[in-house]
């Protein structure tokens, strides 16, 4: 089976989720990885200790700015060079807008979001989260060619000996495949990106108004994690919008979930039941939340969440 | 301004998702139906809102049978000036995508609208398809969209932040919060969607790409362990210990 890998690079530098897609790729056989637009040198053979041998590389610089038309364009030429059966993206900002593109370019089956790798004992299928978080969908890829966007932190990422090749591939792109004139970008400065993030501390309306979340912060400073908020936080502007996690929010699986003074309403649980670990910390005993969480305390947020950030920091000291 | 938006009908939020026939297909007993929220909220009032401030129609398409109209007639409510259903079961987004480029392809659409993703599929695939089959640049994730002249200016969600763009029309846009306030329709609105049209059309002839072989549930947490908010200490050492998360 001949794999193609998109690596999502930002900046010359791959992204996490690039990665993960390329670990994935790799774990299913002989993959072969694309980085389009400027990249690092260095940063390209190192996608060989993720198990590709091969890297292509489309250095235009046109392509650093993402452009669903130019990129599909891209992506399905190169596939048809390699004669790839399988193209694999992540399913993030990009892989939405381009893996659908690509999958009706190609008429190549499309399971976007997929949790695992594919099985392929009966035909093709792959499992996906539906029902927003309520089920999982198992879908046979009917096509010959098929293509997978993978779930952020679904598949880990581990580093080996190892370099891979790279070649240069030039692709023909006229002015009239970029649709898009990206005019600016304002990126969270500091923080890590919620969508990469693998741990998450978040909080939501029990915590009364945007002068207390200092020590939500804190906590996430301390972890190293990013933060995020329930909806009427964001709907009220304590919390920029894209902290919003839910079914109207943004959807994030992290290893850990720090829930505080969020009631663990359907809509939320939408955006964050798939996260490995889920800590809930609510005054009311019957918050649903509880229901859906490994480890909880019923208590005062004000008073528990310093004391564990005390707790957490003499651990991180401890194991440091 | 022609402005064509997309509206799929799902399960209503709080909805318990159970499945029957071994698992194979989603059981719909007693399932309250309703119009896709990011459909609604922020596709379709986005639409209204160009109209009113450019002018123009706003025309609603779903794909699915007549148990579909009264999501459609809810649309009109809002304000769409007329709909078309293009009468076929959806069988996999790529089909339902081929069937609105193979209506649209002819008709002039300024800008096409659809929600970012449907809440019971979650594939955020229908718009990119449709804008590769109508070969037309494609916005995901959008938070704001004008339009002045032939030229839109959006923002979109990047991992992490956002980023300002400029597109010119024609495109497909999928839209999600941000976009528009949500808007309830009113007695006038309600009264004259009943005369509005509501066209239904044949399917084209087109393959789905995938098909669903099984569904599943996730598996429950099991109990919570309660820890003592006077010993955080503990939830610490479980979390480094027993979860590994930290
Ligand atoms: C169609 C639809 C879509 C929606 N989409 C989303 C979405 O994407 N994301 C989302 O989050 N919501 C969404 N919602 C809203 C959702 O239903 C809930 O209203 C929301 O999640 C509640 O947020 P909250 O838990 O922060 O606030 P509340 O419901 O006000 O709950 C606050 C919680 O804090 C606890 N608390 C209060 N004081 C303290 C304290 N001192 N210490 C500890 N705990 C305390 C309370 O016991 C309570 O459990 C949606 C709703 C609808 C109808």
């Amino acid at each position: 089976m001949s794999i193609l890998v998109y690596a999502e690079s930002f900046e010359g530098k791959i992204k996490k989720q690039g990665k993960e897609a390329v670990a994935y790729a790799a774990a299913m056989g002989d993959a072969t990885a694309l980085v389009l637009g400027t990249a690092d040198e260095s940063e390209l053979s190192a996608l060989g200790k993720l198990g590709v041998s091969k890297v292509l590389h489309v250095n235009d610089e046109r392509l650093n700015a993402q452009d669903s038309k130019a990129y599909t364009k891209a992506i399905a030429e190169v596939a048809n060079q390699i004669n790839a059966e399988v193209i694999v993206m992540s399913f993030n900002s990009t892989g939405k807008a381009v893996a659908p593109r690509l999958s009706a370019r190609l008429k190549a089956g499309l399971v976007s979001g997929a949790s695992d790798l594919p099985d392929t004992s009966d035909g093709f299928v792959v499992k996906k989260g539906s029902f927003s978080g309520k089920g999982f969908a198992f879908y046979k890829i009917t096509t010959d060619k098929k293509i997978i966007t993978i779930n952020p932190n679904s598949f880990p990422v581990k580093e080996e000996e190892g370099s891979a090749s790279v070649e240069a591939v030039s692709v023909d792109l006229a002015d009239s495949d970029f649709g898009i004139k990206v005019v600016s970008r304002d990126l969270v400065k500091g923080g890590i990106p919620l969508p990469e993030a693998e741990l998450v501390v978040s909080a939501g309306r029990g915590l009364k108004g945007p002068e207390n979340w200092g020590m939500i912060e804190e906590m996430a400073e301390i972890l190293g994690a990013a933060t995020a908020c329930s909806r009427p936080v964001s709907d009220v502007d304590w919390r920029p919008h894209h902290e919003h996690v839910g079914q109207t929010g943004i959807t994030i699986s992290p290893n850990l979930y720090i829930a505080v003074a969020i009631s663990g309403a359907i809509q939320h649980l939408a955006g964050v039941s798939s996260s490995k670990t889920i800590v809930v910390i609510n005054n009311d005993s019957e918050a649903p939340f509880f229901k859906h969480a490994d480890y909880g305390i019923v208590g005062d947020a004000f008073e528990v969440v310093p004391k564990l950030n005390e707790a957490l920091k003499k651990f991180k000291e401890s194991n440091n | 301004m022609k402005l064509l938006v997309c509206v799929s009908k799902v399960p209503d939020t709080t909805t318990k998702i159970n499945f029957t026939d071994n698992d194979t297909k989603f059981n719909t007993d007693g399932v309250q139906w309703i119009m896709n929220p990011t459909d609604e909220w922020y596709a379709l009032v986005k639409a209204m809102e160009l109209k009113e401030k450019n002018g123009g129609t706003v025309t609603v398409v779903n794909v699915g049978n007549g148990e579909n109209d009264p999501i459609i007639r809810k649309a009109l409510a809002i304000g769409a000036d007329d709909a078309v259903r293009i009468d076929a079961e959806e069988k996999d987004s790529f089909y339902v995508a081929a069937q609105i480029a193979e209506f649209a392809k002819d008709k002039g659409y300024d800008l096409i609208l659809t929600g970012k993703e449907t809440i019971n599929y979650n594939g955020f695939n229908v718009g990119g398809m449709l804008a590769e089959l109508l070969d037309q640049p494609f916005v995901t994730l959008a938070t704001s969209l004008e339009v002045e002249g032939e030229k839109a200016t959006l923002t979109r969600e990047i991992e992490g932040g956002e980023e300002k763009l400029e597109v010119n029309l024609p495109f497909v846009v999928s839209a999600q919060k941000g976009m528009a306030e949500a808007r309830i329709p009113n007695m006038r609105g309600i009264m004259a969607a009943r005369k509005k049209p509501l066209e239904v059309i044949p399917a084209a002839d087109v393959e789905a790409l995938t098909e669903v072989k099984s569904y599943d549930k996730p598996k429950g947490r099991g109990e919570v362990t309660l820890i003592d908010p006077e010993n955080v200490e503990e939830l610490v050492d479980k979390l480094h210990n027993e979860a590994k998360a930290i």
